[in-house]
């Protein structure tokens, strides 16, 4: 009988009966039906399924239910509040920071860490945390620009 | 007036609802006679529907993969229309509610399929706007138009909605000719930056994208793959895999799937299948040996374009300059990989797919399962990416044959191996090109020969009199050039196919012979052009970039390139800084100038450039698909190399003003200099010149140890 696990999952606490070592990025996709976290790659080498874990980035299909049992995971989908898109979103919505938007959740979340941790990043530190997220379209110069606008002391525009 | 794609009048407004409908044919469009692709068929290209509640949908066989199209079509239905952007509502690439699309490539949605959309637009302004002169008792050109409301225009306060005209109605409009279209002295909505209709979704994590699709009793297929290509199946063991609880094998012919409703348990049944495969008695060349494949002396070549005496040119020229370039194959690597989901019950199929080609992929579809085009509805949410390489529908195909095999609906959602192994690459590709100077330092003959990449992108605008332009293997994925016979694996069209490796070559080329001449390579070039646009976007690039004049090598690391593609002209300049010991190649600044003719979303069309400066880094600097004959040795990111954040310069596109021409492709002529300008720049940095693409850090570091031993 495969062990219960619990953990709280953008705000809201959750059981899933799928045994420890069940991949946290499946789960999401399945049983919690929460498509916004993307499989890219599986190996951790894209980015794409990147989720929160204690307000770090992990890649969730390099995570399993065990490693979140009793900590708190927010996806994409748990940004918002109350249909108010956090800056971060608003500000990749705003810098046109996406094009097939495929990369997008991953890596809002990723830049979401890195503020966490670097309130104030320079651009260059920008790029750095951001190295590991692959973007084939080519957004990278305007997510850079909608990180640092996100990131910068008045919170406006570059 | 007949309904769309083959519907009758009454299931068309069933289908719809209400209100006003105007359709589009393609017949007495411009522009399209002269396009080398398939027509657009007869009946009908586009149509849009004014509703009860004022909303207007636009239906359109294009998908949206990433490049804007979205949000630039409803700009232009918005434009002609007088609605507001946020009235227009996009309905793409599904097949049974679009009209007939060939698909969604070539730069051609906005310089084909627009002019239809704006026609349709522009006749339903027209409709309404007599409906409403006859409701509001005053002639129609006494009317004006704004925001979907039109109003007397002396007396404004006189006024009826396009809601309130196309409520109660079930009128249906068409139009054959192009209808009068506003000017661009007159846009309110195109031509303006318009924030990207899908951004919300896409920022929120709601966007859909084919894997993320479910329906009920669904369950997941994954399909036992070759090891290698041209590998066949001589035995298969399935009964490890069937012992897994909820496990379903299935095969028929070539097809063997393991099914569950949990992709990672059917990812353990697939690992458990014990197959044995006849693999291929010759490896078949590898990534470097293939190039001698692919220019060898039985390769048959056409000729596409000569003029003047090459051969007598060529004896009179006083230098002579002969190059050889190469690059190598390179992967789609859209970040989100193939997938579909298929429904086959009561005869009928419908399939969610990540395809460019819903049309295509219906009609591939139905001829595999047996049934009739009609039975078949392939519905595309948003692509994770396409570039090219979701013309391809081999995902939809398999999902949909074993949704018909195991009566439940199936998903096939590709890993990443699966996306790397049938990859339709961009071929890898040879040019030959021998050139000349006269004493005056004119280029005086050019005598040019591409081997697998096509002829796209192989003529430029210079003025040289003496000039011969030869193809071999052709567009070497179409099926008259069989491709086994060129390549190991499959190959296919790859965002501006052929262009990326022409265009490398020719600028190259010319940079070549402006070094030679000791004369800066935009002078250079600009000595040899008379074609306006092409002076145009080369000047504003040089102007924004602050281009100084100097002969290359100046040891400042700057190049320049240009060409013409989908009726577009792009210039570049760009700064690198090369580390001579490692032999990397750091790409400082690019600045992109495009003149595209009218200028739909200009925000979009920055992106476009931006976007294919970044991808075109790819193939210019670090990607190259390693292979031995037909197996694939890049099977994920680890070894693959796309762009990165750190890699990425300082990116600035400048839009060149052409409101005289309708809007032309803007998604792939951007890419098409990459190669060129980065090569042109590296030379200019070190005086070591790169005839191959990726110029990694082993073939920076030969140039310059070849460079300084013939130097020295």
């Amino acid at each position: 009988m495969a062990a219960t696990v619990e953990f709280r999952l953008n705000g809201r606490p959750v059981s899933l009966g799928g045994g420890r070592d069940r991949s946290l990025l499946w789960s999401l996709r399945g049983e919690l039906g929460l498509t916004g976290t993307k499989y890219g790659c599986g190996i951790g080498a894209c980015g794409a399924c990147t989720v929160l874990v204690g307000g770090r980035a992990v890649r969730s299909c390099l995570t399993t239910l065990g490693d979140v049992a009793g900590r708190e995971v927010v996806t994409i989908e748990g940004l918002a509040q109350g249909g108010k898109l956090h800056p971060l979103q608003q500000a990749f919505a705003d810098h046109g920071a996406l094009q097939c938007g495929y990369c997008t959740p991953g890596m809002i979340l990723g830049a979401h860490a890195l503020l966490a941790a670097t309130p104030h990043p320079s651009r260059e530190a920008i790029a750095s945390a951001m190295e590991q997220h692959l973007c084939r379209c080519g957004a990278h110069q305007r997510i850079v620009a909608a990180i640092e606008s996100v990131a910068s002391p008045s919170g406006a525009s570059p | 007036m007949s309904a769309p794609a083959g519907v009758s009048r009454r299931e068309f407004f069933q289908m719809v609802g209400g209100g006003i409908v105007v359709c589009v044919g393609g017949a007495a469009l411009p522009g399209f006679g002269q396009s080398r692709w398939p027509r657009y068929p007869d009946d009908v290209d586009a149509y849009l529907l004014i509703g009860a509640d004022g909303r207007v949908t636009v239906f359109s066989g294009k998908i949206e993969m990433g490049q804007g199209v979205m949000t630039s079509l409803a700009q232009m239905a918005a434009e002609e229309l007088g609605v507001e952007l946020e009235a227009i509502d996009m309905v793409l690439g599904d097949t049974g509610r679009c009209p007939w699309d060939m698909g969604t490539f070539g730069s051609m949605t906005t310089r084909m399929f627009g002019p239809a959309l704006r026609a349709a637009a522009a006749e339903a302004r027209v409709v309404l706007t007599g409906l409403a002169a006859a409701r509001l008792g005053v002639p129609a050109d006494r009317l004006t138009v704004r925001n979907g409301v039109v109003s007397v225009r002396d007396t404004p306060s006189r006024q009826v909605s396009y809601a309130e005209l196309a409520a109660g109605r079930q009128l249906m409009r068409r139009v054959d000719a192009a209808a009068v279209l506003k000017a661009a002295a007159d846009f309110q909505v195109m031509g303006r930056p318009a924030t990207r209709l899908d951004a919300r979704v896409k920022v929120t994590g709601e966007a859909k994208y084919a894997a993320d699709l479910r329906l009920p009793g669904q369950v997941y297929a994954r399909v036992l793959r070759p090891p290698v290509h041209r590998a066949q199946l001589r035995s298969l063991d399935a009964s490890a895999a069937e012992a897994i609880d909820g496990v379903t094998v299935v095969r028929r012919d070539d097809l063997v799937a393991v099914l569950h409703a949990d992709p990672v348990r059917a990812g353990e049944a697939l690992a458990a299948l014990r197959a044995q495969w006849q693999l291929p008695r010759e490896p078949g060349p590898d990534h470097d040996s293939i190039f001698g494949q692919l220019a060898g002396s039985g390769v048959p070549l056409t000729e596409s374009t000569h003029r003047g005496d090459v051969t007598a040119a060529r004896k009179a020229a006083a230098s002579i300059f002969e190059s050889t370039y190469r690059k190598g194959y390179v992967a789609h690597a859209p970040i989100e990989p193939h997938a579909a989901l298929a429904e086959v019950s009561g005869g009928k199929a419908r399939v969610w797919a990540s395809t460019q080609t819903p049309f295509p992929t219906r009609d591939h579809i139905a001829h595999t399962l047996g049934l009739a085009p009609e039975a078949v509805r392939v519905i595309t949410p948003f692509l994770g990416g396409g570039f090219g390489g979701k013309s391809a529908d081999r995902q939809a195909v398999e999902a949909a044959r074993l949704a018909q095999l195991c009566g439940r609906p199936v998903q096939v959602a590709w890993d990443r191996s699966e996306e790397f192994f049938y990859d339709r690459f961009d071929p890898a590709a040879v040019v030959e090109i021998a050139s000349g100077v006269d004493a005056a330092r004119r280029v005086a003959f050019w005598d040019f020969t591409v081997y697998a990449a096509g002829e796209r992108g192989a003529a430029h605008v210079y003025d040289i009199p003496d000039l011969r332009v030869r193809s071999g293997g052709g567009m070497s994925y179409e099926q008259s050039a069989s491709p086994e016979q060129l390549h190991p694996f499959e190959v296919g069209p790859w965002r501006a196919p052929g262009a990326n490796m022409n265009v490398f070559a020719i600028e190259s080329q010319m940079d070549i012979m402006a070094a030679a001449c000791g004369e800066d390579p935009l002078g250079f070039r600009l000595r040899h052009l008379s074609d306006a646009r092409m002076r145009g976007v080369l000047q504003a690039a040089a102007a924004a970039f602050g281009w100084k004049a100097a002969a290359a090598p100046s040891g400042r690391g700057v190049g320049i390139a240009c060409s013409t593609d989908a009726g577009s002209y792009v210039a570049a300049c760009a700064e690198v800084a090369v580390d001579e010991t490692k032999g990397t190649v750091r790409v400082v600044r690019v600045v992109c100038a495009e003149d595209l003719g009218i200028v739909v979303n200009p925000e979009g069309a920055r992106m476009q450039i931006e976007g294919g400066v970044t991808m075109g880094l790819g193939y210019a600097l670090s990607e190259e698909l390693q292979f031995r004959g037909g197996d694939i040795l890049d099977r994920n990111f680890d070894t693959y190399h796309l762009p990165r954040f750190s890699s990425v310069p300082r990116i600035e596109a400048v839009l060149v003003r052409n409101d005289a021409l309708t809007p032309q492709g803007g998604g792939e002529p951007p890419i098409t200099i990459m190669g060129a300008v980065i090569a042109n720049a590296v030379f200019d940095a070190t005086g070591s010149r790169q005839l191959r693409l990726p110029m990694t850090p082993e073939r920076v570091l030969a140039g310059l140890a070849a460079a300084k031993h013939h130097g020295s």
